[in-house]
């Protein structure tokens, strides 16, 4: 039997996949406590206590950990990958990087390029904690 | 010293659901169920393969008691129990569009990696699955 926690959990989950999967998109609240099947203040809720962090810094972290990626697999400019990565102003990607990561993003593309390991690891575990 | 990996193992909230996803929507057979009485034992493998078994195993006592099972159930459906499966196909674009058809959770569409392509997908308990095409 499964408990009704254990269903919240699972359905919080699915919209934690959705961050991860459509982080480049634009996504709302609305959305996601959609796919949660419940209201916005409750997904926002629960999901903290669910995961330990509110939706939106879940996705601000899953946005960086994929600009951190981006800057030590490729060449591509900054701006291209803070556009890539779901961010719409340059600037507002900077600082929410460097809050995050503790530098800026061209410093942080010196540390040179990521081992070659399959990726769901990498994505784990370089994102930054929270 | 080694020579295989025989079997790995799963937790599972449901065994009877568990089966269901593991054969019929994600295409796996099943190589053993079992009651043994003091429990239930439930492996599938890749069709045709005699050697890996994944057991789907329920969590609960006496192997764990009431509480801790119930931890173990809340990191399933966190996703956070690890345990992944990492299955190979010939196709993983098309292995990708049937499972979509069938309903199956998403979390990664195919991309191109280094090592192949791969996408990933959960099972109905929170578990991640990971498939993909090995370069040839």
């Amino acid at each position: 039997m499964t408990t009704e926690r254990e269903t919240t959990n699972r359905l919080m989950l699915r919209a934690r996949d959705v961050m991860d999967r459509d982080h480049a998109a634009e996504l709302d609240i609305a959305a996601l406590a959609s796919v949660a099947c419940c209201s916005e203040a409750h997904f926002i809720r629960t999901f903290k206590t669910t995961f330990g962090e509110t939706p939106h810094r879940y996705l601000q972290r899953r946005r960086i950990e994929r600009a951190m990626f981006l800057l030590r697999t490729t060449d591509q400019n900054v701006t291209d990958i803070c556009m890539a990565v779901g961010f719409s102003s340059l600037g507002t990607f900077g600082r929410t990087f460097t809050e995050i990561v503790g530098e800026p993003p061209g410093e942080y593309r010196k540390r040179g390029a990521l081992p070659d390991v399959p990726n769901c690891f990498v994505r784990s575990w370089v994102r930054p904690r929270s | 010293m080694f020579n295989n990996i025989s079997r790995s193992q799963l937790f599972v909230l449901d065994q009877d659901e568990a089966l269901d996803f593991y054969t019929n929507t994600l295409g796996l057979e099943v190589a053993a169920d079992v009651d043994l009485g003091f429990m239930r034992w439930l492996t599938v493998r890749v069709p045709g393969d005699e050697i890996r078994e994944i057991l789907l195993e329920r969590p609960g006592p006496p192997v764990m008691d009431d509480a801790t099972a119930a931890q173990v159930r809340d990191l399933v459906t966190k996703g956070a129990i690890g345990g992944a499966l990492f299955l190979t196909t010939d196709d993983a674009q098309s292995t990708f569009e049937t499972l979509k058809d069938r309903g199956v959770d998403i979390t990664d569409e195919p991309t191109p990696r280094p090592y192949g392509i791969d996408f990933g997908i959960r099972d109905p308990f929170g578990n991640s699955i990971r498939i993909g095409k090995v370069p040839d």
